[in-house]
This record gives C-alpha cells, sequence and structure tokens, in this order.
C-alpha cells in the first residue's frame, strides 16, 4: 500500500510575475547545432542561408513571437490567417507584458556585458552601435547597474583572435566579422569559444528575463531575491564537471541580486516543471519567502528545422533565443496558486505506455483533489510553433498532445470521441514558441495564465512538460511533471 | 531519423541478417513516410550511413491491423490504443502506402 | 506478415507511439526485439 502524503491546501505558494523574452539572433542561426553541421557540406553557406534569415521587423511582427511576450493572445493567434509569417501583425510592439524582442546589436552588447573573463570580443562598430542601444534600454541601460558593453576591436585584431588563438569567429548574416569568441582553455573540449557562446547566450537571456521581472512596478526589490533556480538544458563546467551548472548564481549576480544564492534543476525539457515546484515547496516549507525561477535558451536550437524551411522558401523562425524568469511567493490573497497538493508526476513504473503516462500526469493528480479534466480551464502543453517544426517533417507537437489528452477525455468517458477537436480548442492552444526546448515546454503560457487567473477571466489551469531522458542514453524513460495554477480563492469562489 | 539513429539501424539490420523487421510508432503521414522510406530506400534526404543504402527492410506501423491482430489486446490497449484514437491513423496509414510503393518491396 | 521470430526494430516517437511502448507490443506478439529508439525532435 503506497503511503499516502497529505498536502493540505493552507498555504500554497503563488505565482506573483512572470518574465518571457525573446532575443533576435539571426547572424547565431549558423552556430545552431543543425546547421553547423549541415552547412559544412555546402558551398558558401553565408550566401545560402542568408536569403532565408530575416530582419528584426519580422522578427518583432511575428505573431507567434507576439503571443510569447503577450501583446496577442492565444485565441487571436488561432483566429489569424496562416501561414503567420505572411502575416504580420504591422507595428507590432517591441515590448510587451511579460518581456520583449530584443533586436541583435543589442543582444551582442548584452553577452559583452555578461561576459566576466572577456572571452567574447566584438567589432569596433558593432561594440559601439550595441553600447549605445544597450545603455539607452529602459531595463537593463547604463544606469542599471550592470557591467558596461567593453570597447570592441578592429577587424584586424579580431582576425587574429581567430586564427591565432583558436576564437570562434562570429559571422554576421552578410558574412562580415562581428566578433569573435575565445576558448577557455586551449586543451579543453568543453570550454571552446562554441560552448562558451552557447553558455553565455543562455546566461544573457535568463538574465534579461530576470532583469524584466524585477523592474515590473511592485515587483521584488533585487536585494530581497535570496534564490535563484535555473532550468536550462545548457552544460556549464569544465572537463572535470561537465555539467557542474549552478548559472542560477551567475544570473542572480548580473541581475544585482546580492543576497542570493541558487542552484540548477536538470531534467531535460521538464526542467521548468520541477524547477517550479521545488521553488513552491521551499515557499511553502518556510525556508524562503521567495524565489525565481529563471531559463536561459538555447543557441544549439537555433535553426534547427531550417533545411525545411529553406525547402518551403519561408524564413528561418527558429532565429530568437528565449529566457524565462517566474517568482514564486507566499500566497498575497491576489496571485495565482500554485497547487502542490495536486502535482503530477511520471515516475519510472509509468513507464512509456501513453496511457499510464497521461494518467499519471493528468487524471491521477486532478482526481486526487475531487476533479476531472473538464475541471481545467486551459491546458498548457508542449507549445512549439508548428510554422517551426511541420516544413521539416516534425508535425505539430502541440496538436499531438492536445488530441492526446482529448483521447484521454474520451477514455475516461468525460467526453464522446466526436469531442475530441472541441476539447481542444476550447481548452488548449496553438503552438507559439520557439523551438528553445525546456522553455517551449508549457511555460509560454505563463504570462497569460497569470494574467487572465487575475482577472477573473480563468479558474484554473494545467501546465504540463515533458522530458526526453532518452536522448542522454542513460534510461529509456521519458519524463513529465504537471502542475495546477488556479485563480486565488481569496478572489471568489473557485 | 537522425544521423546516429541510421547508423544504429544499419549497424542492427548488418547484425543480424535476415528477419529484421521495422516497426514503426510515428504519429503522422509525413514522419511515417519518411522514415519508412529511409529504411526500405535509403535516406530520401542524401545525408547520413543510410543514404542511398538501401536496407530493403519490411516495415510496418503498430497502428496496422496485421500488427495489432498479433498483439494481446490489454497490451495493445495499454501502450497503443490512445494514440491511435488521438493520432490521424488514416493518413499514417496511407503515408506508409506510399513509401512501400516507393521502395517497391514488401 | 507473422511478427513470431522475427527480430524487430522498434522506432518510436516521444510525441506518438513511444520505442519501449512500440517493443512491447512486439515482444508480446512474439518477436525478438533488437533495438529500441524513441525520437523527439523537438
Amino acid at each position: 500500500m503506497p503511503r499516502v502524503t497529505h498536502v493540505t491546501s493552507e498555504g500554497m505558494p503563488v505565482i506573483r510575475a512572470v518574465s518571457l523574452v525573446l532575443a533576435h539572433a539571426p547572424s547565431l542561426v549558423r552556430l545552431g547545432s543543425k546547421p553547423l553541421r549541415v552547412l559544412r557540406e555546402i558551398d558558401r553557406p553565408i550566401e545560402f542561408l542568408r536569403p532565408h534569415l530575416r530582419d528584426w521587423d519580422a522578427a518583432c511582427t511575428y505573431a507567434p513571437n507576439q503571443v510569447f511576450i503577450g501583446n496577442v493572445d492565444v485565441d487571436e493567434l488561432a483566429a489569424r490567417p496562416t501561414p503567420w509569417h505572411r502575416h504580420p501583425i504591422a507595428g507590432a510592439p517591441r515590448f510587451g507584458p511579460d518581456g520583449e524582442i530584443m533586436p541583435e546589436d543589442e543582444l551582442f552588447g548584452l553577452l559583452a556585458a555578461c561576459d566576466p573573463f572577456d572571452l567574447l570580443a566584438l567589432d569596433r562598430d558593432l561594440a559601439d552601435r550595441a553600447r549605445a542601444a544597450l545603455d539607452a534600454h529602459p531595463i537593463v541601460g547604463a544606469d542599471s547597474s550592470r557591467p558596461a558593453v567593453r570597447a570592441g576591436m578592429t577587424a584586424q585584431a579580431l582576425a587574429e583572435r581567430v586564427d591565432k588563438h583558436g576564437a570562434l569567429p562570429i559571422l554576421g548574416v552578410d558574412g562580415r566579422l562581428l566578433g569573435a569568441m575565445l576558448p577557455g582553455h586551449d586543451e579543453d573540449d568543453t570550454l571552446t569559444g562554441q560552448v562558451l557562446l552557447e553558455n553565455l547566450a543562455c546566461k544573457a537571456t535568463a538574465a534579461l528575463a530576470l532583469r524584466h521581472l524585477l523592474a515590473r512596478p511592485g515587483a521584488i526589490a533585487a536585494s530581497d531575491v535570496r534564490y535563484v533556480m535555473n532550468c536550462g538544458e545548457e552544460a556549464v563546467g569544465d572537463r572535470y564537471q561537465r555539467g557542474g551548472g549552478n548559472v542560477a548564481k551567475a544570473v542572480a549576480e548580473w541581475a544585482g541580486c546580492e543576497r542570493a544564492t541558487g542552484s540548477d534543476v536538470k531534467a531535460f525539457c521538464c526542467g521548468p516543471m520541477h524547477a517550479l515546484m521545488l521553488a513552491g515547496a521551499l515557499v511553502r516549507s518556510g525556508l524562503q519567502d521567495d524565489v525565481v525561477v529563471v531559463a536561459g535558451g538555447s543557441l544549439a536550437k537555433l535553426g534547427m528545422k531550417f533545411q525545411g524551411h529553406v525547402k518551403h522558401a519561408m524564413p528561418i523562425v527558429e532565429d530568437v533565443l528565449a529566457g524565462f524568469a517566474v517568482h514564486v511567493s507566499r500566497d498575497e490573497g491576489v496571485s495565482p496558486v500554485l497547487r502542490l497538493d495536486a502535482i503530477g508526476k511520471h515516475e519510472v513504473a509509468s513507464g512509456s505506455a501513453p496511457l499510464a503516462v497521461v494518467k499519471a500526469l493528468y487524471s491521477e493528480p486532478l482526481g486526487r483533489v475531487g476533479l476531472t479534466l473538464l475541471d481545467v480551464d486551459r491546458f498548457s502543453l508542449e507549445l512549439h510553433n508548428p510554422e517551426a517544426t511541420e516544413p521539416a517533417g516534425s508535425g505539430n507537437v502541440p496538436l499531438n498532445n492536445y488530441r492526446t489528452l482529448a483521447g484521454l477525455a474520451v477514455v475516461e468517458k468525460l467526453i464522446p470521441r466526436e469531442g475530441i477537436d472541441d476539447f481542444v480548442r476550447r481548452r488548449g492552444m496553438p503552438g507559439f514558441s520557439p523551438t528553445q526546448g525546456h522553455i517551449a515546454s508549457a511555460i509560454p503560457y505563463l504570462g497569460h495564465a497569470r494574467r487572465g487567473l487575475t482577472e477573473g477571466r480563468l479558474t484554473r489551469t494545467m501546465f504540463a512538460g515533458k522530458g526526453s531522458l532518452f536522448l542522454g542514453r542513460m534510461t529509456q524513460l521519458p519524463d513529465g511533471l504537471s502542475l495546477v495554477l488556479e485563480r486565488n480563492p481569496s478572489k471568489g469562489a473557485r | 531519423m537522425g544521423l546516429e539513429d541510421q547508423a544504429a539501424v544499419k549497424r542492427v539490420a548488418d547484425e543480424h541478417g535476415s528477419g529484421v523487421v521495422v516497426l514503426l510508432g510515428t504519429p503522422d503521414a509525413e514522419s511515417t513516410q519518411t522514415l519508412a522510406q529511409t529504411v526500405v530506400a535509403g535516406d530520401p534526404s542524401y545525408a547520413g550511413p543510410l543514404a542511398g543504402v538501401p536496407l530493403g527492410l519490411p516495415v510496418f506501423h503498430v497502428f496496422e491491423p496485421e500488427v495489432r491482430d498479433q498483439v494481446p489486446a490489454d497490451v495493445y490497449e495499454a501502450q497503443v490504443a490512445l494514440m491511435e484514437m488521438s493520432l490521424d491513423r488514416e493518413a499514417i496509414l496511407a503515408g506508409l502506402r506510399e513509401a512501400r510503393r516507393a521502395g517497391a518491396t514488401t | 506478415m507473422d511478427l513470431r521470430g522475427k527480430k524487430v526494430i522498434a522506432l518510436g516517437e516521444r510525441d506518438g507511439v513511444p520505442g519501449p511502448a512500440v517493443a512491447e507490443c512486439a515482444s508480446r506478439a512474439g518477436a525478438d526485439v533488437v533495438l529500441t529508439l524513441t525520437a523527439c525532435y523537438v
């Protein structure tokens, strides 16, 4: 007989704030894992890629990206004409309630400002442009107590870093040398320029997201943040400790959280769900009053499906790095409640059988608290933009997942088989997230959910992440974790 | 199919020789057709260990009646039935037929 | 096609039928599963 753990409904933690940011990085697409490998076989890779890389305006007016930063509702996106890349939202703003879509020049400035070992060198002109733009940023500007963007180098000096010191050349969309990333060690293949640039991109986007969160009106003061948890899939370390980690601390430092420490939660794409649960547990236990969960983007996943986009003569939409930050805190009677009594866990014994997996993630936790699937207004599952994946033959991942969930509702006799489409439409959403791994797994709806649950349109949402542990070759098992986020009971009947 | 997976498939097919059959659990028509074609006629994207290497392996999908009928009902129920109901079974089987036609085996 | 005695390569997908689920079907149908893979394309 399994031991039953009783979790009472008092003292549940809440989600006070969410930020979701994108950084446009068309020049870095060629350094994504798939493009890097494929372009080695192509003559003139710069010319090959260039016609398919879009400018910042196109990335900013791209409807899915506007959903990501909170300017456009998921139902509005579902109603928009497709393909979305051919129907931009004219005049769509750079900033939204949840974050921003940062232009590439400023991203380079951000990367340089996040680099404590001076391994990243930028071209002089780019450095000047980046510094001016980033210094004028409303949140991470010149007076925001962050490191300055160092002076850049001449083309010659950059070329020397590449030719003589093993630096990774960073080329612009037009092939010009924009910068160079030195390795951290001559003989450590876990500290190559490529690896360090990936890690720096992750730190920078996580730090940007955290700064956005701290800049909200009524936000927690940076000095009151005592614990930060990072849940990205990067591996920061060196050859003796490849995944040493604690990017959380690096991010906390950069964001001015002087009294914070932190740690990383590693669980493939399910990392964020585990991190939110653990953050909630720290708050509920009283060990922390506030925990911030962060994650940065994946440079490795830029351009992952680019061959499909090239083949279909569409822009490469995987040209943005993503980042997020979530403030988990004590219940203040307003913010949506994280129900630690309704956590759905994929256990070892759940195996890979689809029915057992969905029961473990959805039916069991909801049933435990007297609810069914029909008591959830909106589910947030895998949210990868199908416009990125379908041209590459990788299907519509959100739709598959929502239809499987609807299938569970049929099995449980909650809806008839003919009700699958309606269930998906009402309680699901189109995918809109860039294919940035752990970030695309449930997280991108969090800003929308927090607003909807606070302003009363939503009563209950459920987030579920999945982790493909089998990719690491240590187990054939997948992983999954679900969390229920509800309107605060102080705001009226559930 | 990733290149590492292609290498594993080729290695296993080579090691075991005859009697090897591929069984798919792909979720849509396109991935079914692409993967089936890869193991029958070689990698259609012309990259990797199976590029231009026709393994000529018989390929099936778990949704096919002739596979389903050989699996104990309770096992099929637990492992496959939910996905068979949720995904577009007809499109998947059509993709498989198309791949077989292109490979002209089975 | 009789699965009994066949050597099966089980190619599953995370958002479809995963590798071990395909493998379980094959082995319970009497086949010998020689390779199990689960693809995840995102």
